[in-house]
Order: C-alpha cells, then sequence, then structure tokens
C-alpha cells in the first residue's frame, strides 16, 4: 500500500480534478436535461421532434464515441478550446439525454389534472411546466435522476484518455507507467477515490428523497 | 479499455502503414540478416540461461506498436530495433531466432509485472533504466541511448528549446500519459495547464496538426517517424535535454543472466548496427548509435 500512502498528495490532486468535473457536469447536464425534457412535453411540434432526436442520437451512441466527437471531430471544423471543456461538454450532452428521459418519466407521472388545472386558471405552458408540473416532477424522480448522474461520476474516469488529464484515473498512469508502482494498489487507491465521490453522492440523494418525498 | 474504440483504429491504421513498409523495403535481406544461431553454447546448468536453452524457447516482451522499435504487422512476429535485439540474445543462446522466440506484448504499464510473475525471460521495449524501475526488476544493457527533444509545426518560431515553454504559457504541449517524457518536460512548465496528456503519441500529433497543442514532446527517435511523415510540416527544435538509457529488463538479482547479455551484445556489434540500419535507421535524420558501455550488473 505504499504506492498509495506515499502518493496521497497525487491522488489528492487528482481527486479535486475529478470532482470539480463532476461538479460541473452534474450542473451542466441537469439544467440541460431540464430543458430538453421541456422540449418533448412541449406543444410545438418542432420542439418535440428536436428533443426526441437529440435523445435518439446521444443516448445511443457510446460515450468514447461523443467524446471523440468532440476532442478530434471540434478542432477539425476549426472550433478550437481546451480539451477540458471539450470533454466536458461531451459528457454534459451524453449525460442531459438520459436526464431527460428520467424527468420525462417523473412529468408523465403527475396526474393531466395539474397541468389542466394550471391551464384553467390561465397560466401559459412555460407557467404550466415550471410553476406546478416540473416541481412535483423533480420529486418522484429523485432516485432515477439520482442513478444517472452515479453513471455520470462513474464515466468521467474516461475524460482522461481525451486529453483532459490528470484526473484520478490518470493518477494510476502515472504512478504504474512512469514510478514503476505495482498496478493493484495503485489502482485500489484510485478505486477508493470514486467510492468516495459515489457513495457520497448516494447518501446526500437518499436525504434528499426523504426530504422532498411527497405525502401520500 | 478507455478508448478501445481510438485504438483499435489506430493499431488498424499502423498495422497497414507497417504492412506497407515492410512490403517496400524489407522482404530482400532479411533471412540472411538475422544472426547465426551459437551451435556450442553452453552455460552451467541451474542457470537462466541453461533453463532458457533447455525449455527451446525465449520469451520476450515488446511492444507491439512503437514504429522501428516493436510494431506487429497482421499475421506475422513483431518487427524493429527492440526485437532484432531480442534475436541477437536468441542466437547466442544457441536457438534460432526466427523461430525460437515466443513474444508476448508489453505495453508500459505491465513491463515489471511480466518479469516479476515470469510470464516473460527479458522485456526489450523502447525501456528506459530508471531507479524506480530497478526497485522491481534488474537492466542489463543499455544498448541505445534516446533523448528527449520538442516537436512543433513548422512555422512555429516561438519554441525554440524547452526553456521557452516557461516563458510562453499559452503554448500547450502534448505528451502521453504515464510516459518518461511526460514526467521530464513538467519541470520545464509555467504550469500543470500547460500539459495535454493522451493515451498515444498519433493522438497528439492529430491535435498538433489541427493547433489544438503547440508542441508534441517524446524521445527523439519517436518523432524524427512523424517529422519524416509530416512533409515538412513539423520540426525539430533545440538539442536533446535528457538521456533515455534503453535496458532489457530481467528478473531483478538475476546477474549472471545480466552479464550474458551485455557481452552477447558487445560479441555482436557488426549484428546491432545492421539491427539498426535495418530497423529504426531507416527513418530520415536518425543518426545510426554507437552500443553503449553496459552499466555494471547488480
Amino acid at each position: 500500500m505504499e504506492a498509495v500512502t506515499d502518493n496521497l498528495d497525487l491522488y489528492w490532486s487528482g481527486f479535486l480534478r475529478s470532482l470539480g468535473i463532476c461538479v460541473w457536469a452534474l450542473v451542466g447536464s441537469l439544467a440541460l436535461g431540464t430543458v430538453i425534457a421541456g422540449f418533448r412535453v412541449s406543444p410545438i411540434a418542432s420542439l418535440r421532434a428536436f428533443g426526441a432526436a437529440y435523445v435518439t442520437v446521444l443516448r445511443n451512441c457510446p460515450l468514447t464515441i461523443v467524446l471523440f466527437f468532440m476532442a478530434f471531430g471540434l478542432p477539425e471544423l476549426g472550433i478550437n478550446a481546451s480539451f477540458y471543456t471539450f470533454g466536458l461538454l461531451g459528457l454534459v450532452l451524453y449525460t442531459a439525454a438520459f436526464v431527460c428521459e428520467a424527468l420525462r418519466s417523473g412529468i408523465n407521472a403527475v396526474s393531466a389534472g395539474q397541468a389542466e388545472a394550471a391551464r384553467a386558471i390561465g397560466l401559459t405552458f412555460t407557467q404550466t411546466l415550471s410553476q406546478v408540473v416540473l416541481p412535483q416532477a423533480f420529486r418522484t424522480s429523485v432516485p432515477p435522476v439520482g442513478s444517472v448522474l452515479i453513471a455520470m461520476f462513474k464515466n468521467s474516469a474516461v475524460l482522461g484518455a481525451f486529453g483532459v488529464g490528470r484526473d484520478l484515473f490518470s493518477v494510476s498512469d502515472r504512478l504504474v507507467s512512469a514510478q514503476g508502482q505495482e498496478y493493484i494498489p495503485v489502482i485500489t487507491g484510485v478505486a477508493v477515490g470514486y467510492l468516495i465521490i459515489t457513495l457520497s453522492a448516494g447518501g446526500l440523494l437518499a436525504l434528499l428523497e426523504r426530504k422532498v418525498a411527497i405525502a401520500r | 479499455m478507455r478508448t478501445m474504440t481510438f485504438r483499435a483504429t489506430a493499431a488498424a491504421a499502423a498495422v497497414v502503414l507497417a504492412g506497407s513498409l515492410a512490403a517496400c523495403g524489407g522482404d530482400d535481406g532479411d533471412d540472411s540478416s538475422a544472426p547465426e544461431p551459437n551451435e556450442d553454447a553452453t552455460f552451467e546448468a541451474g542457470t537462466t540461461m541453461a533453463k532458457i536453452q533447455e525449455a527451446g524457447t525465449l520469451r520476450v516482451g515488446t511492444k507491439f506498436d512503437q514504429p522501428g522499435f516493436g510494431l506487429q504487422g497482421l499475421e506475422d512476429d513483431p518487427e524493429g530495433f527492440d526485437v532484432e535485439i531480442a534475436k541477437i540474445i536468441a542466437a547466442e543462446l544457441g536457438l534460432d531466432p526466427e523461430s525460437a522466440i515466443e513474444y508476448t506484448q508489453a505495453p508500459s504499464e505491465v513491463r515489471e509485472q511480466v518479469i516479476e510473475d515470469g510470464d516473460v525471460d527479458m522485456v526489450v521495449a523502447t525501456y528506459t533504466i530508471n531507479d524506480e524501475r530497478k526497485q522491481r526488476i534488474s537492466f542489463a544493457g543499455p544498448y541505445y541511448t534516446a533523448g528527449q527533444m520538442l516537436m512543433v509545426a513548422e512555422d512555429n518560431d516561438t519554441i525554440t528549446a524547452p526553456e521557452d515553454l516557461a516563458d510562453n504559457p499559452d503554448q500547450q504541449v502534448c505528451s502521453v500519459n504515464g510516459s518518461t517524457p511526460s514526467e521530464n518536460i513538467r519541470e520545464y512548465l509555467a504550469s500543470e495547464d500547460q500539459l495535454t496528456l493522451f493515451d498515444e503519441y498519433s493522438q497528439c500529433v492529430d491535435a498538433l496538426g489541427n493547433g489544438q497543442v503547440d508542441v508534441v514532446t517524446t524521445d527523439n527517435v519517436i518523432l524524427l517517424g512523424y517529422v519524416g511523415d509530416s512533409d515538412g510540416a513539423y520540426k525539430l527544435v533545440g538539442e536533446q535535454f535528457t538521456e533515455e538509457p534503453y535496458g532489457i529488463g530481467i528478473k531483478k538479482g538475476d546477474t549472471e543472466f545480466c552479464e550474458f547479455i551485455n557481452t552477447a551484445l558487445q560479441d555482436n556489434e557488426d549484428a546491432y548496427l545492421e539491427a539498426w540500419e535495418n530497423t529504426a535507421g531507416k527513418v530520415e535524420g536518425t543518426e545510426t548509435p554507437e552500443l553503449p558501455e553496459p552499466d555494471a550488473c547488480a
């Protein structure tokens, strides 16, 4: 275990880098996923079609391919940004498709009477969605959205291969290949780092679920 | 694991390239260039050499994706300078270098592991000798001294030496995650943000091509291959700023085997030079090396 204990500072910096990626991707994918879910239930046909197409494409492509298009495709088109931005954007776009679908299941669980009542008192579609339907939908979708987010935290390990670097997973490459440390203890240390992120996220989600549970 | 799709594509591309290269120039002299097995080789019972000779095969770990050093074609055994070095040693053991070597892929992350586990008798895989690695295994050699350099686009006048990097923090430097060059370059950078890391050098070269990064750094022999392929789009700048002695990895503490390998190389200097000319030496701009003095075996 010396491989881990001697390099705690390296693990710590990798952990912070990965945590940063996770937090930004969480914010981004929740925001984008909510917008796309709104598109998919909107009364405007073209928005619904866009939402459906977005989900179909992004949900059915492997993440590595999405990231590949970001990191190597966009620069070919003359769009230049840092690989960190590309990687984060790829992760957000990919995860938003899953967030959208999980949220939509929550929207469908809100009884039609709620939306009809909102319309009856003169609320517009946007008001109905944001004031009446979504607040209830979020509550019911905490478990599925939570699962999607935890999967995303783990998926963030892939970004290291697309030029983002210095994340928790890349720490193992540095220790094993450059310093010649044993693989198993090093990679176990990496696993512990990800577990700290995912287990605490799971704990927070359980708290949130209890807090926002709808009393029936 | 992480970039399976890309790796598969890159490997396929590399394989196609290697195939076409071999078809162009390799076939004519290959058979005669292989060293003749040393028929009178006898070894004291119990030594690694005696065990290998008895087994009749030399198990060699090498890279399968390093042009010029160890690159596997579609079906054939890998080809390259590292492979030729293994053949010289096999011949000195009294084995047929063409048929009695069993190759195992040994990418950077598993090189120590396969030696420790006894999966291979030795690793010849652009393997830089350093103290961290010596904790787990022993090295024979060195048989070649590479050096780290910088590759930039032809029109880049900003970077002329590694010392320029810290003064130009907007210049992005690319290398491979976990490689010795990526560790060496860190001291020249303004901050860690200046470093972009990929799994393969080919990705760095792509990124250089479309302007995502400005500098690619690794051992000169690898960069020269890319400069040669670029039609003048890239150039090397500055001097070699590190020494990377490539050694042959063997079981820790096997002094007899280490001394045997060193003697085998010293006795076959002609074969060594010929091996270079037929493999890595084909790249334009490379200088034929002299066989370095071996380190003391410990």
